[in-house]
C-alpha cells in the first residue's frame, strides 16, 4: 500500500501545482517597464572579482573562442555556454522559461529585431543601472538604437549587418551586364539576364520577413512606430511603396527565382549561377566562404544600389544583441560578461573569428578593413560593408512584436509571391493582422 | 502481433467481458486496480493534468505586453467556433482525411493481402521493405523528401527536364497537400500493413480448408473469409488514422521551410494552435482550439467505432 | 497440423505479376532510402553540386561517419546514448506499464473498467503538440523541464499498448490457468509474473517494437522540453545540424545531417531483422490459441 500512498502524494503534489499555475497566469503581466535607469559599473566590477557562474545562449560560431578567451582572463568565473539552436528555436526556448518563471540564461544572444518584445514583456535587465549607456560612442549608430526600447538599454550589440550587393561576377561578365549603381539599372539587369537565359535570376526571393523590412528600410520607410502602449503601423508609406513599385516588377514578371533563402537549393543556387546578386547584410562573406564553396572566385561585392543614383543608402540585415535576463540571479556578473564580450577583449576575438563587429574603432580599424578575401578574388570586401555601416537609413524601428509579425509574414505577404501578384495587397493583409494582434495584446494600434 | 485487434472485432466498446462472479470475486476484482494504477498514475500526471490545464487556460484571457489576465468564461470557445483560420484549417484536414485515408488503408490492405497470399516471391523481403519507412523518423523522411520534392534542382526537376515540360511543383500551392498526403503515406502504409497482415495471420486454418474444398478461388476466398475477418483491425487502423490526420503537423511544419507561402501558419489545427502558443503567446485561445479539435476528434473516433459495432450486431 | 499457415493448404504457385506489381511499391519505398545512402558518401561541395541520385566526385562515406562521430567532440555519440537512455527506460516502462495496465483491464472485474479506456481514448484525440505548452509549464514547476524525466515520463504511457494488451490477454490467458494458480495458493502478482507474462509474450514483443520505435523517433517533446543539446536525443540533434544552414553564421552540414540520418535508421532496421523471428513465434502462438 505504501507504493499507493506514495502515487497519492504525487497527485496531491499535482493538484497544487495545476492551482499555482493557474494562479501563475492571472498575476497579471508585466506591461512596459519605463527604461531609463542610471548608474556606474562598481557593481560590474565588484562581481567580476567576487567570481561565480553564469549560463550564457548563443548560436553564434565564435562563442566557444570568446567563452575560453573570457574563463582564462578570469579564472574566478565559469560560463556555461549552451546552444539552444537559431535563432526562432531560441526564442521559443526562452519564451518558455520566461512564462515558466525558470530556466532562463543568465546571458542570452538576442536579435536587434526580437530585443523589444523581450523588454517590453519585462523579462530584461535595463544596463542603464550598469553605467553601460556611456558607451554609447562606441557603437554605430544603427545598432546602439537598435538596443534601446522606451528609453532603456537592454543589450549591447556584438555584430551589425549593413547591407551590401553581392554579385557573381562570372554571371554579370558572360552576360556583359554593368552592375548596377540605381535600382532601376537593376531591374534592366533583371531583364536583361532572364531573357539572355531564363535559368538565371538575377535574385532569390520567396518571401522573406527580414529582407522586406530591411528593403523598405533602404527605401526610407518607416511602418512601425511605437511609443510605449501606442503603435503606429503604416505598409504603405512612401519608404514602402518606393520599394514595392520597384520590387512589384520583378515579382509579377517572375524575375526572381521562388528559391527560399537559406534551403539547400538555394545555396546550390548561389554556387551555380542561377542567382546572380544577394543583396544582404555585411555577414554574409564568411557564410560564402564556409558554405558556397562553387562560388569561389565568382563573386564580387558593390555598394546597395540606390533609389536616386545619389548619397550611398543602405539599412542593416540582422545583427544580434546579447542582453542579460531578470531570472538571473547575479545580474552583475552577467552584465560584466555582456561588457567583456561586445566592449572588451571580446570584440576582438569576434573578429578574428570572421565576425562583423559593431563597434566603430574594430570596424575602422586597417587590418581589419584592408583583409584581401581569396574567395573573392582578393577584393578588400570590408572597405565596401563598413562604409556601408555609415550610411544606413536613420529612424527605423522595428515592431514590439516583431516576431509574431514575421511569423504570419508568409500567410499574408507571401501569397503575393505565390501568385506573382501586387505586394501591396499582400502588405495590407499583413498590416490588418498586426492591427488586430496588437490591440488583442493590450496596444493601442492605429493603421494610418 | 495484433493477431489481437483481430480478436476484438469491435475494439473497446465490445470489449473484453468477463463472466460475472460472486463476491469472493469482487474483492479479488478490485485488486485489478493494482495493475491497472501504475499506468493510470502516469497518465494522469502526463496527460490528464495538461488537458485540466489546458482547459483551465481556454477560460482566461491574457495579454502578454499589457494589461493582465480576466476570466472569460467560455468567449474564447465562442470566439474558435466563428474564427475563418480555424475552420480553414480544419476543412484542410477532413479533406486530407477523406482523400489520403482511405488511399493509404488500401494500399497497407492491398500490401497485406499480397504478403499474406502466399504468391508472392520472397515475402519476407517484402513485409520489412514495406514496414521499414515506419522505422524513419519524420524529421529524416520530411528531409529526404524535401530533397525529392524541390524543383529547382531537386528530383522533381530532373523530373521535368527529362519530360521536357514543367508538370510537377510538389511544393507549390496545388501540389502542396498531395505531397505532404504522400509522405505521411509513405510512412504510415507498412505500419498498417503489419496490422492487417497480423490480422490475416490468425485467420483459422480450417476456415482456408474448408474454402479450398468448396472451390472457392483467391478472389472468392479473400472476399468471405479473409476481408470479414480484417473487420476488427481496420476499425482500430481508421480511428487510429482519423486522430492522425486530425493532429497532422510534423510533416507541414518540417515542410514549411521549404514552401513557406504554400503552408501557412494556420495550415492545420495543430500547426495553428502551436504558432498561437510559440509566436504570438497567445496561450489561452492555443489551448482552446486544442481542445475544441480534441472533442471534434473524439466524437468523431467515437462515431466510427459506433457504427462498426452496431454492424457488428446486425 | 490445423494451426499450420492460411494458404499451405493448397500450395497455390507463385505469381510473377503479383510480385511485379508490388515491386513497383516497393521501388516507392526505397528511393527516398536511396537518395539517403547516396547522399552520405557525398562531402558536402558534392552534396550541393552533384545529382541528388548520382553519385559524388569522391567516395566519402567513411569520412564522412569520421566526421559525424567526432563533430563538435562527438556529440553525435552523446545524443545516441541519450536515446538509448529514452528507449530503454521509457519504451521499457511503457511495455511494463501498458501490460499490466491491459492485464488488468482483461481479467479483473473491477468498476469503472470502461470509464478507463472512454478517458484514455478522449485524451489521445487531444492534439499533443497543442498541449505541449501545458505541459512545459507543468513540468517546469516540478523541476522535470530540461531533465530526462521530461522525455520519459511521457513515453511511459502507450495508449495502443494498453488497448493491444487488453485484447490480447482476454483471449490468450485462460481464467482457468489464473483460477487454478489461485487454488494453489499463488498471489495475482505472483501469478502476473509468472503465468501471465509467458503467455502475454507475443503481445508484449509487439508493444516493445511499438514502443521502441515511438520513442526512438520522439520528436517534438524533447524539442519543447529541453535547452541543453547535452541531452538532446538524436532526432532533435539532427534538427539542430540540419539549422545551422540557416542565417548569418550559418555553416550547414547537410552530409553529417544525412550521414547522421542513415545511421541512425541502421539500428531500427537491424532490431526489426532481429525481431521478426519473434512475431514468427509470436504470430503462430497466436494462431495456437485460435
Amino acid at each position: 500500500m505504501a507504493r499507493i500512498w506514495r502515487h497519492g502524494k504525487v497527485a496531491v503534489a499535482l493538484a497544487t501545482v495545476l492551482a499555482a499555475g493557474l494562479t501563475a497566469c492571472s498575476s497579471g503581466s508585466p506591461g512596459s517597464t519605463s527604461g531609463g535607469a542610471t548608474g556606474t559599473q562598481d557593481s560590474v566590477d565588484a562581481a567580476l572579482k567576487a567570481g561565480g557562474t553564469i549560463t550564457y545562449w548563443t548560436w553564434t560560431p565564435q562563442a566557444q573562442a570568446q567563452v575560453d578567451a573570457f574563463e582564462k582572463e578570469y579564472p574566478n568565473v565559469k560560463v556555461n555556454l549552451v546552444n539552444p539552436g537559431k535563432a526562432n528555436d531560441a526564442y521559443t526556448k526562452l519564451q518558455n522559461a520566461i512564462k515558466a518563471g525558470s530556466g532562463a540564461p543568465d546571458v542570452a544572444q538576442i536579435e536587434y529585431k526580437a530585443l523589444p518584445q523581450f523588454a517590453l514583456t519585462g523579462a530584461l535587465v535595463d544596463l542603464g543601472q550598469f553605467g553601460f549607456t556611456s558607451f554609447e560612442t562606441e557603437y554605430t549608430t544603427s545598432t546602439w538604437n537598435s538596443v534601446h526600447v522606451n528609453g532603456g538599454l537592454y543589450g549591447l550589440p556584438q555584430d551589425s549587418g549593413p547591407m551590401a550587393m553581392f554579385y557573381n561576377k562570372q554571371v554579370f561578365d558572360q552576360y556583359k551586364l554593368t552592375v548596377p549603381k540605381t535600382w532601376s539599372e537593376y531591374l534592366d539587369a533583371a531583364r536583361k539576364l532572364h531573357a539572355a537565359d531564363p535559368t538565371k535570376y538575377i535574385a532569390a526571393d520567396n518571401g522573406d520577413a527580414g529582407s522586406t523590412e530591411s528593403m523598405i528600410w533602404d527605401a526610407g520607410g518607416h511602418p512601425f512606430t511605437s511609443d510605449g502602449k501606442k503603435v503606429t503601423i503604416n505598409l504603405q508609406d512612401e519608404g514602402t511603396k518606393k520599394w514595392t513599385t520597384l520590387w512589384n516588377q520583378l515579382v509579377q514578371n517572375k524575375l526572381v527565382a521562388n528559391i527560399t533563402a537559406w534551403t539547400d537549393d538555394w545555396y546550390k543556387g548561389l554556387g551555380n549561377g542561377t542567382i546572380a546578386t544577394l543583396v544582404t547584410g555585411a555577414w554574409m562573406p564568411a557564410n560564402f566562404e564556409s558554405s558556397v564553396p562553387d562560388g569561389k572566385g565568382k563573386w564580387a561585392v558593390a555598394p546597395m544600389p540606390t533609389y536616386d543614383g545619389g548619397q550611398p543608402v543602405t539599412a542593416e540585415n540582422g545583427g544580434s544583441s546579447q542582453a542579460v535576463l531578470k531570472q538571473s540571479g547575479n545580474a552583475a556578473l552577467a552584465a560584466a560578461f555582456v561588457r567583456w564580450l561586445n566592449h572588451g577583449n571580446g570584440v576582438k576575438v569576434f573578429v578574428q573569428q570572421g565576425g562583423f563587429p559593431a563597434t566603430n574603432a574594430d570596424l575602422q580599424d586597417p587590418s581589419f578593413t584592408g583583409k584581401a578575401w581569396d574567395y573573392f578574388n582578393g577584393q578588400q570586401v570590408n572597405q565596401v560593408l563598413t562604409a556601408a555601416a555609415g550610411t544606413v537609413a536613420k529612424g527605423w524601428t522595428y515592431l514590439p512584436y516583431q516576431l509574431y509579425a514575421d511569423s504570419i509574414f508568409n500567410d499574408t505577404v507571401g501569397k503575393a509571391y505565390l501568385n506573382s501578384s501586387d505586394l501591396n495587397a499582400g502588405l495590407l493583409d499583413w498590416q490588418k493582422a498586426l492591427v488586430d494582434y496588437g490591440n488583442q495584446q493590450g496596444f493601442s494600434v492605429n493603421a494610418s | 502481433m495484433t493477431s489481437t485487434t483481430a480478436a476484438a472485432p469491435a475494439g473497446p466498446v465490445s470489449a473484453p467481458r468477463s463472466r460475472r462472479a460472486g463476491s469472493p470475486r469482487r474483492s479479488r476484482d478490485r485488486r485489478g486496480w493494482l495493475f491497472v494504477a501504475p499506468f493510470l498514475i502516469v497518465f494522469a500526471l502526463t496527460f490528464l493534468a495538461p488537458v485540466a490545464y489546458a482547459f483551465g487556460l481556454s477560460l482566461f484571457r491574457d495579454q502578454a505586453f499589457f494589461g493582465g489576465t480576466t476570466f472569460v468564461g467560455l468567449d474564447n470557445y465562442a470566439e474558435v467556433l466563428a474564427d475563418a483560420k480555424f475552420w480553414e484549417s480544419f476543412l484542410r484536414v477532413l479533406v486530407f482525411l477523406l482523400v489520403q485515408v482511405p488511399v493509404m488503408l488500401l494500399l497497407a490492405l492491398i500490401s497485406a493481402l499480397a504478403i499474406d497470399s502466399a504468391r508472392l516471391h520472397a515475402s519476407g523481403f517484402f513485409r520489412i521493405v514495406v514496414f521499414l519507412p515506419y522505422a524513419i523518423p519524420a524529421v529524416v523522411a520530411a528531409l529526404m523528401w524535401g530533397f525529392l520534392y524541390g524543383d529547382n534542382f531537386g528530383l522533381a526537376a530532373d523530373l521535368n527536364h527529362l519530360v521536357g515540360h514543367d508538370i510537377v511543383h510538389p511544393l507549390s500551392g496545388n501540389w502542396v497537400l498531395t505531397s505532404i498526403g504522400n509522405v505521411v503515406t509513405w510512412e504510415f502504409t507498412g505500419y498498417n500493413m503489419l496490422i492487417f497482415y497480423s490480422a490475416l495471420r490468425v485467420i483459422p486454418g480450417e476456415l482456408f480448408e474448408a474454402a479450398a474444398i468448396d472451390g472457392a478461388g483467391a478472389f472468392r476466398t479473400i472476399f468471405a473469409i479473409k476481408l470479414p475477418a480484417l473487420r476488427g483491425a481496420l476499425v482500430i487502423a481508421t480511428i487510429f488514422s482519423i486522430i492522425g490526420s486530425f493532429q497532422l503537423f510534423n510533416e507541414p511544419s518540417i515542410l514549411q521551410t521549404l514552401a513557406p507561402n504554400a503552408i501557412s501558419s494556420f495550415y492545420t489545427p495543430n500547426m495553428y494552435a502551436y504558432n498561437l502558443s510559440f509566436n504570438g503567446q497567445q496561450y489561452n485561445y492555443s489551448a482552446t482550439v486544442a481542445i475544441v479539435m480534441g472533442v471534434i476528434t473524439a466524437i468523431i473516433a467515437y462515431a466510427v467505432q459506433l457504427r462498426a459495432s452496431r454492424k457488428e450486431m446486425q | 497440423m490445423s494451426f499450420s499457415r492460411p494458404g499451405s493448404f493448397s500450395k497455390p504457385r507463385k505469381s510473377r505479376v503479383l510480385t511485379a506489381v508490388m515491386a513497383l511499391y516497393l521501388v516507392y519505398t526505397l528511393i527516398p532510402l536511396l537518395w539517403l545512402v547516396i547522399s552520405a558518401t557525398k562531402t558536402q561541395p558534392d552534396l550541393l553540386s552533384t545529382a541528388g541520385l548520382a553519385t559524388g566526385h569522391s567516395f566519402s562515406l567513411l569520412s564522412n561517419i569520421g566526421d559525424t562521430l567526432t563533430y563538435n567532440n562527438g556529440i553525435y555519440l552523446r545524443w545516441l546514448g541519450n536515446t538509448v537512455l529514452y528507449v530503454v527506460v521509457g519504451a521499457g516502462g511503457a511495455t511494463l506499464l501498458a501490460t499490466a495496465g491491459g492485464y488488468g483491464l482483461a481479467k479483473y472485474r473491477f468498476t469503472g473498467r470502461r470509464a478507463v479506456f472512454a478517458v484514455v481514448l478522449g485524451a489521445i484525440a487531444i492534439p499533443g503538440t497543442a498541449l505541449a505548452v501545458p505541459t512545459f509549464l507543468l513540468f517546469s514547476k516540478l523541476g522535470l523541464a530540461n531533465t530526462p524525466w521530461a522525455i520519459i515520463l511521457p513515453s511511459l504511457i502507450s495508449p495502443f499498448g494498453l488497448y493491444l494488451i487488453w485484447v490480447y490477454a482476454t483471449d490468450s490467458v485462460p481464467d482457468e490457468l489464473l483460477e487454478a494458480a489461485r487454488i494453489d495458493g499463488a498471489g495475482e502478482l505472483r501469478i502476473f509474473t509468472t503465468v501471465t507474462l509467458r503467455l502475454l509474450a507475443p503481445g508484449i514483443v509487439t508493444v516493445a517494437l511499438f514502443a521502441v520505435v515511438a520513442t526512438w523517433n520522439n520528436y517534438f517533446l524533447p524539442l519543447i522540453m529541453l535547452n541543453d543539446p547535452g541531452w538532446y536525443p538524436l532526432t532533435v540533434g539532427l534538427k539542430s545540424w540540419n539549422q545551422q544552414a540557416i542565417g548569418p553564421s550559418a555553416h550547414p552540414v547537410y552530409n553529417l545531417v544525412v550521414t547522421g540520418s542513415l545511421l541512425m535508421i541502421l539500428p531500427l532496421i537491424a532490431a526489426f531483422l532481429f525481431l521478426q523471428r519473434f512475431w514468427q513465434s509470436g504470430l503462430s502462438a497466436g494462431s495456437v490459441k485460435q
